[in-house]
Protein backbone atom coordinates (compact mmCIF):
# COMPACT_ATOMS: atom_id res chain seq x y z
CA UNK A 1 0.00 0.00 0.00
CA UNK A 2 2.78 2.33 0.95
CA UNK A 3 4.64 1.31 -2.18
CA UNK A 4 1.57 2.11 -4.28
CA UNK A 5 1.27 5.54 -2.67
CA UNK A 6 4.89 6.39 -3.38
CA UNK A 7 4.50 5.24 -6.94
CA UNK A 8 1.40 7.33 -7.57
CA UNK A 9 3.05 10.35 -5.96
CA UNK A 10 6.03 9.95 -8.26
CA UNK A 11 3.76 9.67 -11.26
CA UNK A 12 1.96 12.83 -10.21
CA UNK A 13 5.29 14.64 -9.93
CA UNK A 14 6.44 13.46 -13.33
CA UNK A 15 3.17 14.45 -14.97
CA UNK A 16 3.27 17.73 -13.14
CA UNK A 17 6.64 18.41 -14.72
CA UNK A 18 5.56 17.45 -18.20
CA UNK A 19 2.02 18.74 -18.39
CA UNK A 20 2.56 22.43 -18.88
CA UNK A 21 -0.45 23.70 -20.82
CA UNK A 22 1.50 26.13 -23.01
CA UNK A 23 4.22 23.71 -24.09
CA UNK A 24 2.54 20.36 -23.79
CA UNK A 25 5.53 18.48 -25.18
CA UNK A 26 8.26 20.23 -23.24
CA UNK A 27 9.21 20.33 -19.58
CA UNK A 28 8.19 23.48 -17.73
CA UNK A 29 10.84 25.91 -16.46
CA UNK A 30 10.48 24.53 -12.94
CA UNK A 31 10.74 21.04 -14.36
CA UNK A 32 14.02 21.87 -16.10
CA UNK A 33 15.34 23.40 -12.87
CA UNK A 34 14.39 20.28 -10.93
CA UNK A 35 15.73 17.84 -13.52
CA UNK A 36 19.02 19.72 -13.88
CA UNK A 37 19.45 19.74 -10.10
CA UNK A 38 18.63 16.03 -10.00
CA UNK A 39 21.35 15.38 -12.60
CA UNK A 40 23.89 17.29 -10.48
CA UNK A 41 22.93 15.45 -7.32
CA UNK A 42 23.02 11.99 -8.87
CA UNK A 43 26.16 12.65 -10.88
CA UNK A 44 27.66 14.29 -7.79
CA UNK A 45 27.29 11.25 -5.60
CA UNK A 46 28.73 9.07 -8.36
CA UNK A 47 31.77 11.35 -8.53
CA UNK A 48 31.94 11.37 -4.73
CA UNK A 49 32.37 7.60 -4.83
CA UNK A 50 35.39 8.04 -7.09
CA UNK A 51 37.15 9.11 -3.89
CA UNK A 52 36.57 5.55 -2.71
CA UNK A 53 37.82 4.24 -6.05
CA UNK A 54 41.07 6.20 -5.79
CA UNK A 55 41.42 5.08 -2.18
CA UNK A 56 41.02 1.37 -2.98
CA UNK A 57 43.27 1.60 -6.05
CA UNK A 58 46.03 3.20 -4.01
CA UNK A 59 45.56 0.88 -1.04
CA UNK A 60 45.97 -2.04 -3.43
CA UNK A 61 49.06 -0.73 -5.19
CA UNK A 62 51.12 0.25 -2.14
CA UNK A 63 52.95 -2.30 0.00
CA UNK A 64 51.00 -3.53 3.01
CA UNK A 65 53.23 -1.61 5.44
CA UNK A 66 51.84 1.67 4.04
CA UNK A 67 48.18 0.74 3.68
CA UNK A 68 46.75 2.50 6.73
CA UNK A 69 48.62 5.68 5.78
CA UNK A 70 47.22 5.60 2.24
CA UNK A 71 43.69 5.12 3.55
CA UNK A 72 44.21 7.95 6.04
CA UNK A 73 45.45 10.31 3.35
CA UNK A 74 42.50 9.56 1.10
CA UNK A 75 39.76 10.10 3.66
CA UNK A 76 41.56 13.21 4.93
CA UNK A 77 42.17 14.79 1.54
CA UNK A 78 38.53 14.31 0.58
CA UNK A 79 37.44 16.07 3.75
CA UNK A 80 39.98 18.86 3.39
CA UNK A 81 38.89 19.44 -0.21
CA UNK A 82 35.33 19.93 1.08
CA UNK A 83 36.52 22.69 3.40
CA UNK A 84 39.01 24.29 0.98
CA UNK A 85 36.44 24.47 -1.79
CA UNK A 86 33.84 25.91 0.60
CA UNK A 87 36.11 28.53 2.16
CA UNK A 88 37.27 30.15 -1.06
CA UNK A 89 37.44 27.69 -3.96
CA UNK A 90 33.86 27.76 -5.21
CA UNK A 91 33.68 31.53 -5.60
CA UNK A 92 37.19 31.64 -7.01
CA UNK A 93 36.10 29.17 -9.68
CA UNK A 94 32.72 30.74 -10.49
CA UNK A 95 32.91 34.55 -10.43
CA UNK A 96 29.68 34.69 -12.51
CA UNK A 97 31.03 37.67 -14.43
CA UNK A 98 32.52 39.53 -11.46
CA UNK A 99 36.26 39.55 -12.14
CA UNK A 100 38.96 41.46 -10.28
CA UNK A 101 41.29 40.73 -13.21
CA UNK A 102 39.13 40.20 -16.28
CA UNK A 103 39.05 36.52 -17.26
CA UNK A 104 41.91 35.61 -14.92
CA UNK A 105 41.03 36.22 -11.29
CA UNK A 106 37.59 36.10 -9.73
CA UNK A 107 36.35 39.23 -7.96
CA UNK A 108 34.28 37.18 -5.53
CA UNK A 109 36.17 36.15 -2.43
CA UNK A 110 34.57 34.33 0.44
CA UNK A 111 32.69 31.22 1.39
CA UNK A 112 30.19 29.42 -0.80
CA UNK A 113 26.58 30.23 0.06
CA UNK A 114 23.63 28.05 -0.89
CA UNK A 115 20.06 29.12 -1.45
CA UNK A 116 17.99 29.59 1.72
CA UNK A 117 15.86 26.86 3.25
CA UNK A 118 12.63 26.11 1.37
CA UNK A 119 12.86 28.86 -1.25
CA UNK A 120 10.14 29.62 -3.76
CA UNK A 121 10.93 29.77 -7.48
CA UNK A 122 11.36 33.55 -7.54
CA UNK A 123 14.05 33.32 -4.82
CA UNK A 124 16.12 30.77 -6.75
CA UNK A 125 19.62 31.95 -7.67
CA UNK A 126 19.08 30.87 -11.27
CA UNK A 127 15.70 29.31 -12.04
CA UNK A 128 16.79 28.64 -15.63
CA UNK A 129 19.67 26.41 -14.46
CA UNK A 130 19.80 24.43 -11.22
CA UNK A 131 19.92 24.82 -7.47
CA UNK A 132 23.13 26.35 -6.14
CA UNK A 133 23.39 23.54 -3.62
CA UNK A 134 23.42 20.86 -6.32
CA UNK A 135 25.86 22.82 -8.47
CA UNK A 136 28.18 23.35 -5.52
CA UNK A 137 27.95 19.70 -4.48
CA UNK A 138 28.72 18.49 -8.02
CA UNK A 139 31.64 20.86 -8.58
CA UNK A 140 33.15 20.14 -5.17
CA UNK A 141 33.45 16.47 -6.13
CA UNK A 142 35.59 17.41 -9.15
CA UNK A 143 37.84 19.46 -6.94
CA UNK A 144 38.24 16.51 -4.56
CA UNK A 145 39.02 14.19 -7.49
CA UNK A 146 41.91 16.45 -8.47
CA UNK A 147 43.37 16.10 -4.99
CA UNK A 148 42.89 12.32 -5.01
CA UNK A 149 45.11 12.04 -8.09
CA UNK A 150 48.08 13.50 -6.22
CA UNK A 151 48.11 11.12 -3.26
CA UNK A 152 48.79 7.95 -5.24
CA UNK A 153 51.87 9.28 -7.01
CA UNK A 154 53.52 10.37 -3.76
CA UNK A 155 52.63 7.31 -1.70
CA UNK A 156 54.89 5.40 0.68
CA UNK A 157 57.31 8.23 1.52
CA UNK A 158 55.54 11.57 2.08
CA UNK A 159 54.66 12.82 5.54
CA UNK A 160 50.98 13.12 6.37
CA UNK A 161 50.59 16.75 7.44
CA UNK A 162 52.70 18.42 4.73
CA UNK A 163 50.72 16.42 2.18
CA UNK A 164 47.43 17.59 3.67
CA UNK A 165 48.65 21.19 3.71
CA UNK A 166 49.36 20.94 -0.01
CA UNK A 167 45.91 19.39 -0.51
CA UNK A 168 44.31 22.42 1.11
CA UNK A 169 46.18 24.85 -1.14
CA UNK A 170 45.43 22.74 -4.20
CA UNK A 171 41.70 22.53 -3.52
CA UNK A 172 41.21 26.05 -2.18
CA UNK A 173 43.33 27.95 -4.70
CA UNK A 174 45.26 26.14 -7.44
CA UNK A 175 42.46 24.00 -8.85
CA UNK A 176 39.64 26.58 -8.61
CA UNK A 177 41.77 29.41 -10.02
CA UNK A 178 42.76 27.60 -13.22
CA UNK A 179 39.28 26.05 -13.50
CA UNK A 180 37.81 29.57 -13.54
CA UNK A 181 39.76 30.26 -16.73
CA UNK A 182 37.68 27.63 -18.53
CA UNK A 183 34.57 26.69 -16.57
CA UNK A 184 34.17 30.03 -14.81
CA UNK A 185 34.00 31.78 -18.19
CA UNK A 186 37.57 33.09 -18.07
CA UNK A 187 40.10 33.74 -20.82
CA UNK A 188 40.63 30.12 -21.91
CA UNK A 189 36.88 29.81 -22.43
CA UNK A 190 36.88 33.07 -24.42
CA UNK A 191 39.70 31.69 -26.57
CA UNK A 192 37.54 28.73 -27.56
CA UNK A 193 39.27 26.08 -25.47
CA UNK A 194 37.10 22.98 -25.17
CA UNK A 195 37.38 20.59 -22.24
CA UNK A 196 34.00 18.99 -21.58
CA UNK A 197 34.53 17.30 -18.21
CA UNK A 198 38.14 18.08 -17.49
CA UNK A 199 40.87 16.02 -19.18
CA UNK A 200 42.96 19.15 -18.69
CA UNK A 201 41.10 21.14 -16.04
CA UNK A 202 40.87 18.22 -13.60
CA UNK A 203 43.07 15.31 -14.63
CA UNK A 204 46.14 16.99 -16.05
CA UNK A 205 46.06 19.47 -13.14
CA UNK A 206 46.15 16.60 -10.66
CA UNK A 207 48.89 15.04 -12.77
CA UNK A 208 51.00 18.22 -12.93
CA UNK A 209 50.71 18.74 -9.17
CA UNK A 210 51.70 15.09 -8.66
CA UNK A 211 54.65 15.42 -11.04
CA UNK A 212 55.96 18.52 -9.26
CA UNK A 213 55.57 16.71 -5.94
CA UNK A 214 57.26 13.51 -7.18
CA UNK A 215 60.25 15.48 -8.50
CA UNK A 216 60.74 17.41 -5.26
CA UNK A 217 60.03 14.40 -3.04
CA UNK A 218 62.30 11.97 -4.90
CA UNK A 219 61.83 8.23 -5.45
CA UNK A 220 61.25 5.62 -2.75
CA UNK A 221 64.39 4.15 -1.19
CA UNK A 222 65.65 1.27 -3.31
CA UNK A 223 63.41 2.00 -6.29
CA UNK A 224 66.32 2.75 -8.62
CA UNK A 225 69.46 0.78 -7.85
CA UNK A 226 72.62 0.48 -9.96
CA UNK A 227 70.86 1.92 -13.00
CA UNK A 228 68.04 -0.63 -12.72
CA UNK A 229 64.40 -0.26 -11.80
CA UNK A 230 63.41 -2.32 -8.77
CA UNK A 231 59.66 -2.99 -8.89
CA UNK A 232 57.75 -2.84 -5.62
CA UNK A 233 54.62 -4.87 -6.32
CA UNK A 234 51.36 -3.73 -4.80
CA UNK A 235 50.05 -5.67 -1.84
CA UNK A 236 46.46 -6.26 -2.86
CA UNK A 237 45.38 -6.50 -6.49
CA UNK A 238 41.75 -7.35 -5.67
CA UNK A 239 41.49 -3.97 -3.90
CA UNK A 240 43.16 -2.21 -6.82
CA UNK A 241 40.73 -3.84 -9.24
CA UNK A 242 37.77 -2.90 -7.05
CA UNK A 243 39.07 0.66 -7.04
CA UNK A 244 39.20 0.78 -10.83
CA UNK A 245 35.66 -0.56 -11.18
CA UNK A 246 34.45 2.05 -8.69
CA UNK A 247 36.23 4.80 -10.63
CA UNK A 248 34.75 3.45 -13.87
CA UNK A 249 31.25 3.68 -12.33
CA UNK A 250 31.89 7.12 -10.90
CA UNK A 251 33.05 8.38 -14.26
CA UNK A 252 29.51 8.14 -15.66
CA UNK A 253 28.64 10.91 -13.19
CA UNK A 254 31.85 12.77 -13.93
CA UNK A 255 31.26 12.96 -17.68
CA UNK A 256 27.48 12.57 -17.80
CA UNK A 257 26.89 15.26 -15.20
CA UNK A 258 29.13 17.64 -17.13
CA UNK A 259 26.35 17.98 -19.71
CA UNK A 260 25.07 20.33 -16.94
CA UNK A 261 21.47 19.92 -18.09
CA UNK A 262 18.84 17.19 -18.32
CA UNK A 263 15.63 19.12 -18.92
CA UNK A 264 15.18 18.62 -22.67
CA UNK A 265 15.04 15.68 -25.05
CA UNK A 266 18.36 16.80 -26.50
CA UNK A 267 20.07 17.00 -23.13
CA UNK A 268 18.86 13.59 -22.00
CA UNK A 269 19.97 12.08 -25.31
CA UNK A 270 23.36 13.73 -24.88
CA UNK A 271 23.79 12.50 -21.31
CA UNK A 272 22.96 9.03 -22.56
CA UNK A 273 25.50 9.26 -25.40
CA UNK A 274 28.11 10.39 -22.88
CA UNK A 275 27.46 7.42 -20.57
CA UNK A 276 27.84 5.00 -23.48
CA UNK A 277 30.94 6.71 -24.89
CA UNK A 278 32.57 6.87 -21.47
CA UNK A 279 32.13 3.13 -21.04
CA UNK A 280 33.42 2.46 -24.56
CA UNK A 281 36.60 4.46 -23.97
CA UNK A 282 37.35 2.64 -20.71
CA UNK A 283 36.92 -0.66 -22.51
CA UNK A 284 39.20 0.50 -25.32
CA UNK A 285 41.90 1.53 -22.85
CA UNK A 286 41.74 -1.76 -20.96
CA UNK A 287 41.81 -3.89 -24.11
CA UNK A 288 44.73 -1.93 -25.58
CA UNK A 289 46.78 -2.45 -22.39
CA UNK A 290 45.72 -6.11 -22.23
CA UNK A 291 46.97 -6.84 -25.75
CA UNK A 292 50.01 -4.59 -25.56
CA UNK A 293 51.41 -6.03 -22.31
CA UNK A 294 50.96 -9.54 -23.72
CA UNK A 295 52.85 -8.60 -26.88
CA UNK A 296 55.56 -6.45 -25.30
CA UNK A 297 56.23 -8.33 -22.03
CA UNK A 298 55.02 -11.80 -22.95
CA UNK A 299 52.49 -11.80 -20.08
CA UNK A 300 49.47 -9.65 -19.30
CA UNK A 301 50.12 -7.16 -16.48
CA UNK A 302 46.89 -6.59 -14.53
CA UNK A 303 48.09 -3.31 -13.05
CA UNK A 304 48.64 -1.99 -16.56
CA UNK A 305 45.20 -3.16 -17.68
CA UNK A 306 43.70 -1.31 -14.69
CA UNK A 307 45.67 1.83 -15.54
CA UNK A 308 44.68 1.34 -19.19
CA UNK A 309 40.99 1.44 -18.35
CA UNK A 310 41.53 4.63 -16.31
CA UNK A 311 43.60 6.20 -19.10
CA UNK A 312 40.77 5.41 -21.50
CA UNK A 313 38.37 7.21 -19.16
CA UNK A 314 40.66 10.23 -18.82
CA UNK A 315 41.13 10.34 -22.61
CA UNK A 316 37.39 10.57 -23.35
CA UNK A 317 36.75 13.15 -20.61
CA UNK A 318 37.63 16.19 -22.72
CA UNK A 319 35.01 15.23 -25.30
CA UNK A 320 32.67 12.39 -24.31
CA UNK A 321 29.72 13.67 -26.36
CA UNK A 322 30.61 14.02 -30.04
CA UNK A 323 32.53 10.78 -30.77
CA UNK A 324 30.68 7.73 -32.05
CA UNK A 325 31.00 4.58 -29.96
CA UNK A 326 33.69 3.25 -32.27
CA UNK A 327 35.75 6.42 -32.12
CA UNK A 328 35.35 6.49 -28.32
CA UNK A 329 36.86 2.98 -28.15
CA UNK A 330 39.79 4.20 -30.27
CA UNK A 331 40.34 7.37 -28.22
CA UNK A 332 40.37 5.24 -25.07
CA UNK A 333 42.67 2.67 -26.69
CA UNK A 334 45.28 5.33 -27.44
CA UNK A 335 45.08 6.21 -23.73
CA UNK A 336 45.77 2.57 -22.85
CA UNK A 337 48.75 2.47 -25.21
CA UNK A 338 50.10 5.69 -23.67
CA UNK A 339 50.06 4.07 -20.22
CA UNK A 340 51.96 0.96 -21.27
CA UNK A 341 54.74 3.05 -22.77
CA UNK A 342 54.90 5.98 -20.34
CA UNK A 343 55.00 3.98 -17.08
CA UNK A 344 58.48 2.59 -17.93
CA UNK A 345 59.45 5.97 -19.43
CA UNK A 346 58.89 7.75 -16.09
CA UNK A 347 61.06 5.10 -14.45
CA UNK A 348 63.84 5.95 -16.92
CA UNK A 349 63.74 9.51 -15.61
CA UNK A 350 63.67 8.12 -12.04
CA UNK A 351 60.32 9.70 -11.37
CA UNK A 352 58.68 7.32 -8.90
CA UNK A 353 54.92 7.34 -9.40
CA UNK A 354 53.60 4.53 -7.21
CA UNK A 355 50.19 4.05 -8.86
CA UNK A 356 50.76 5.45 -12.36
CA UNK A 357 48.86 8.68 -11.72
CA UNK A 358 51.07 10.75 -14.02
CA UNK A 359 50.72 8.52 -17.11
CA UNK A 360 46.99 8.05 -16.49
CA UNK A 361 45.91 11.55 -15.55
CA UNK A 362 48.53 13.88 -17.02
CA UNK A 363 49.68 12.23 -20.22
CA UNK A 364 46.37 10.61 -21.17
CA UNK A 365 44.72 13.90 -20.13
CA UNK A 366 46.83 15.79 -22.65
CA UNK A 367 45.99 13.21 -25.31
CA UNK A 368 42.26 13.48 -24.54
CA UNK A 369 42.39 17.26 -24.80
CA UNK A 370 44.22 17.04 -28.15
CA UNK A 371 41.66 14.52 -29.41
CA UNK A 372 38.72 16.96 -29.08
CA UNK A 373 39.13 18.51 -32.57
CA UNK A 374 39.02 15.01 -34.11
CA UNK A 375 35.29 14.79 -33.47
CA UNK A 376 34.22 18.33 -32.57
CA UNK A 377 34.59 20.95 -35.29
CA UNK A 378 34.18 23.78 -32.75
CA UNK A 379 37.63 22.97 -31.36
CA UNK A 380 40.99 23.60 -32.99
CA UNK A 381 44.38 22.10 -32.26
CA UNK A 382 46.14 25.45 -31.73
CA UNK A 383 43.80 26.60 -28.97
CA UNK A 384 43.82 23.16 -27.34
CA UNK A 385 47.65 23.08 -27.30
CA UNK A 386 48.01 26.65 -26.00
CA UNK A 387 45.48 25.93 -23.24
CA UNK A 388 47.22 22.69 -22.23
CA UNK A 389 50.51 24.61 -21.99
CA UNK A 390 49.04 27.51 -20.00
CA UNK A 391 47.25 25.27 -17.49
CA UNK A 392 50.28 22.98 -17.32
CA UNK A 393 52.82 25.74 -16.78
CA UNK A 394 50.66 27.45 -14.16
CA UNK A 395 49.91 24.28 -12.19
CA UNK A 396 53.40 22.83 -12.42
CA UNK A 397 55.16 26.06 -11.40
CA UNK A 398 52.78 27.02 -8.60
CA UNK A 399 52.62 23.45 -7.25
CA UNK A 400 56.39 23.26 -7.46
CA UNK A 401 56.77 26.46 -5.45
CA UNK A 402 54.26 25.28 -2.84
CA UNK A 403 55.94 21.87 -2.53
CA UNK A 404 59.32 23.55 -2.29
CA UNK A 405 58.24 25.95 0.46
CA UNK A 406 56.55 23.17 2.43
CA UNK A 407 59.72 21.10 2.08
CA UNK A 408 61.89 23.97 3.31
CA UNK A 409 59.66 24.88 6.25
CA UNK A 410 58.18 21.57 7.43
CA UNK A 411 60.01 18.89 5.48
CA UNK A 412 57.96 16.54 3.32
CA UNK A 413 59.73 13.24 3.56
CA UNK A 414 59.76 10.70 6.37
CA UNK A 415 63.13 9.51 7.69
CA UNK A 416 64.91 6.67 5.93
CA UNK A 417 64.35 4.32 8.87
CA UNK A 418 60.63 5.17 8.97
CA UNK A 419 60.26 4.64 5.25
CA UNK A 420 61.87 1.20 5.43
CA UNK A 421 59.77 0.18 8.43
CA UNK A 422 56.62 1.48 6.72
CA UNK A 423 54.53 4.57 7.39
CA UNK A 424 51.76 2.62 9.13
CA UNK A 425 53.80 1.80 12.22
CA UNK A 426 56.05 4.86 12.23
CA UNK A 427 53.76 7.78 11.27
CA UNK A 428 50.50 6.35 12.59
CA UNK A 429 51.32 3.45 14.89
CA UNK A 430 48.49 1.49 13.36
CA UNK A 431 48.75 -1.46 11.00
CA UNK A 432 46.12 -2.42 8.45
CA UNK A 433 46.29 -6.12 9.24
CA UNK A 434 47.67 -6.44 12.79
CA UNK A 435 46.54 -10.07 13.07
CA UNK A 436 48.27 -11.30 9.93
CA UNK A 437 51.72 -12.84 10.22
CA UNK A 438 54.31 -11.65 7.77
CA UNK B 1 62.11 -42.67 15.91
CA UNK B 2 62.70 -40.35 13.03
CA UNK B 3 61.51 -36.86 12.20
CA UNK B 4 60.86 -36.30 8.49
CA UNK B 5 60.92 -32.72 7.15
CA UNK B 6 59.81 -32.38 3.55
CA UNK B 7 59.99 -29.10 1.59
CA UNK B 8 57.54 -29.53 -1.27
CA UNK B 9 55.62 -27.62 -3.93
CA UNK B 10 52.55 -25.88 -2.40
CA UNK B 11 50.26 -27.69 -4.81
CA UNK B 12 51.38 -31.13 -3.62
CA UNK B 13 50.27 -30.97 0.02
CA UNK B 14 46.92 -32.60 -0.66
CA UNK B 15 48.55 -35.56 -2.45
CA UNK B 16 51.10 -36.06 0.34
CA UNK B 17 48.34 -35.90 2.96
CA UNK B 18 46.33 -38.57 1.14
CA UNK B 19 49.39 -40.81 0.72
CA UNK B 20 50.33 -40.59 4.38
CA UNK B 21 46.75 -41.12 5.49
CA UNK B 22 46.73 -44.33 3.45
CA UNK B 23 49.91 -45.49 5.24
CA UNK B 24 48.24 -44.86 8.57
CA UNK B 25 50.53 -42.02 9.62
CA UNK B 26 48.68 -40.51 12.53
CA UNK B 27 49.64 -36.87 12.21
CA UNK B 28 51.52 -34.25 10.23
CA UNK B 29 52.26 -30.55 10.51
CA UNK B 30 52.47 -28.08 7.61
CA UNK B 31 53.95 -24.59 7.41
CA UNK B 32 54.04 -22.07 4.56
CA UNK B 33 57.70 -21.34 3.93
CA UNK B 34 59.84 -19.47 1.40
CA UNK B 35 63.32 -20.26 0.22
CA UNK B 36 65.69 -21.08 -2.58
CA UNK B 37 67.42 -24.23 -3.76
CA UNK B 38 69.43 -25.04 -6.84
CA UNK B 39 66.61 -23.53 -8.89
CA UNK B 40 67.32 -20.15 -7.26
CA UNK B 41 64.46 -17.64 -7.59
CA UNK B 42 62.77 -16.52 -10.75
CA UNK B 43 62.39 -13.35 -12.80
CA UNK B 44 59.03 -11.64 -13.22
CA UNK B 45 57.77 -8.44 -14.86
CA UNK B 46 55.89 -5.72 -12.97
CA UNK B 47 54.79 -2.53 -14.72
CA UNK B 48 57.43 -2.81 -17.42
CA UNK B 49 60.39 -3.64 -15.18
CA UNK B 50 61.99 -7.02 -14.44
CA UNK B 51 62.38 -8.12 -10.87
CA UNK B 52 63.82 -11.14 -9.13
CA UNK B 53 61.79 -13.25 -6.78
CA UNK B 54 64.62 -14.60 -4.61
CA UNK B 55 62.54 -16.83 -2.39
CA UNK B 56 59.92 -19.12 -3.84
CA UNK B 57 56.91 -20.25 -1.83
CA UNK B 58 57.00 -23.88 -0.64
CA UNK B 59 55.23 -25.95 1.97
CA UNK B 60 57.08 -27.61 4.82
CA UNK B 61 55.55 -30.93 5.90
CA UNK B 62 56.78 -32.47 9.15
CA UNK B 63 56.03 -36.01 10.29
CA UNK B 64 57.31 -38.03 13.25
CA UNK B 65 57.40 -41.79 12.59
CA UNK B 66 58.80 -44.93 14.14
CA UNK B 67 62.14 -46.08 12.69
CA UNK B 68 60.71 -49.06 10.82
CA UNK B 69 58.18 -46.86 8.97
CA UNK B 70 60.70 -44.30 7.74
CA UNK B 71 61.51 -45.86 4.40
CA UNK B 72 57.96 -46.27 3.19
CA UNK B 73 56.90 -42.84 4.44
CA UNK B 74 59.79 -41.15 2.61
CA UNK B 75 58.99 -43.15 -0.53
CA UNK B 76 55.34 -42.17 -0.28
CA UNK B 77 56.15 -38.46 0.14
CA UNK B 78 58.53 -38.60 -2.82
CA UNK B 79 55.96 -40.33 -5.03
CA UNK B 80 53.17 -37.95 -4.07
CA UNK B 81 55.12 -34.71 -4.46
CA UNK B 82 57.13 -35.52 -7.56
CA UNK B 83 56.48 -33.69 -10.82
CA UNK B 84 59.89 -34.40 -12.37
CA UNK B 85 60.57 -30.70 -12.83
CA UNK B 86 63.09 -28.50 -11.10
CA UNK B 87 61.77 -27.09 -7.83
CA UNK B 88 60.10 -30.25 -6.47
CA UNK B 89 61.92 -29.80 -3.16
CA UNK B 90 63.75 -32.06 -0.69
CA UNK B 91 63.07 -34.56 2.07
CA UNK B 92 65.24 -34.53 5.22
CA UNK B 93 65.23 -37.30 7.82
CA UNK B 94 66.39 -36.48 11.34
CA UNK B 95 66.86 -38.57 14.44
CA UNK B 96 64.14 -37.97 16.98
CA UNK B 97 65.17 -38.26 20.62
CA UNK B 98 61.77 -38.47 22.18
CA UNK B 99 58.12 -37.46 21.94
CA UNK B 100 55.31 -36.89 24.42
CA UNK B 101 51.57 -36.75 23.97
CA UNK B 102 50.60 -33.79 26.10
CA UNK B 103 47.16 -34.99 27.16
CA UNK B 104 48.22 -38.44 28.47
CA UNK B 105 51.91 -38.02 29.14
CA UNK B 106 52.78 -41.06 26.96
CA UNK B 107 56.33 -40.94 25.64
CA UNK B 108 58.44 -42.47 22.87
CA UNK B 109 56.81 -44.39 20.00
CA UNK B 110 53.62 -44.62 22.09
CA UNK B 111 53.15 -40.91 21.72
CA UNK B 112 53.22 -40.88 17.90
Amino acid sequence: MLKFNIKSTLLAVVFGLVASPALAQEVSEHGVYILNSLLFLMAGFLVMFMACGFCMLEAGLVRSKNTTMQLTKNVSLFSIAAVGYYVIGYNLMYPLGTWSVEGVLSGVFGVAIMEAVGITADAADDISYATTGSDYFFQLMFCAATASIVSGALAERIKLWPFLLFTFILTAVIYPLQASWKWGGGFLDEMGFLDFAGSTVVHSVGGWAALAGALILGPRIGKYKDGKVVPMPGANLPLATLGVFILWLGWFGFNGGSQLAMGTVGDVADVSRIFANTNAAAAGGAIAALILTQVVYGKVDLTMVLNGALAGLVSITAEPLTPTLGVAVLIGAVGGIIVVFTVPMLDKFKIDDVVGAIPVHLIAGIWGTLAVPLTNSDANFGTQIVSILIVGAFTFVVSGIVWYVIKAVLGIRVSEADEIAGLDTTELGMESYPEFSR
Amino acid sequence: MKYIVAIIQPGKVEAVYNALLELGVSGLTTTEVQGYGRQKGKTEMYRGAEYNVNFLPKMKVEVAVSSKEVAKVVTAIKAASESGKIGDGKIFTLDLADAMRIRTGETGAEAL
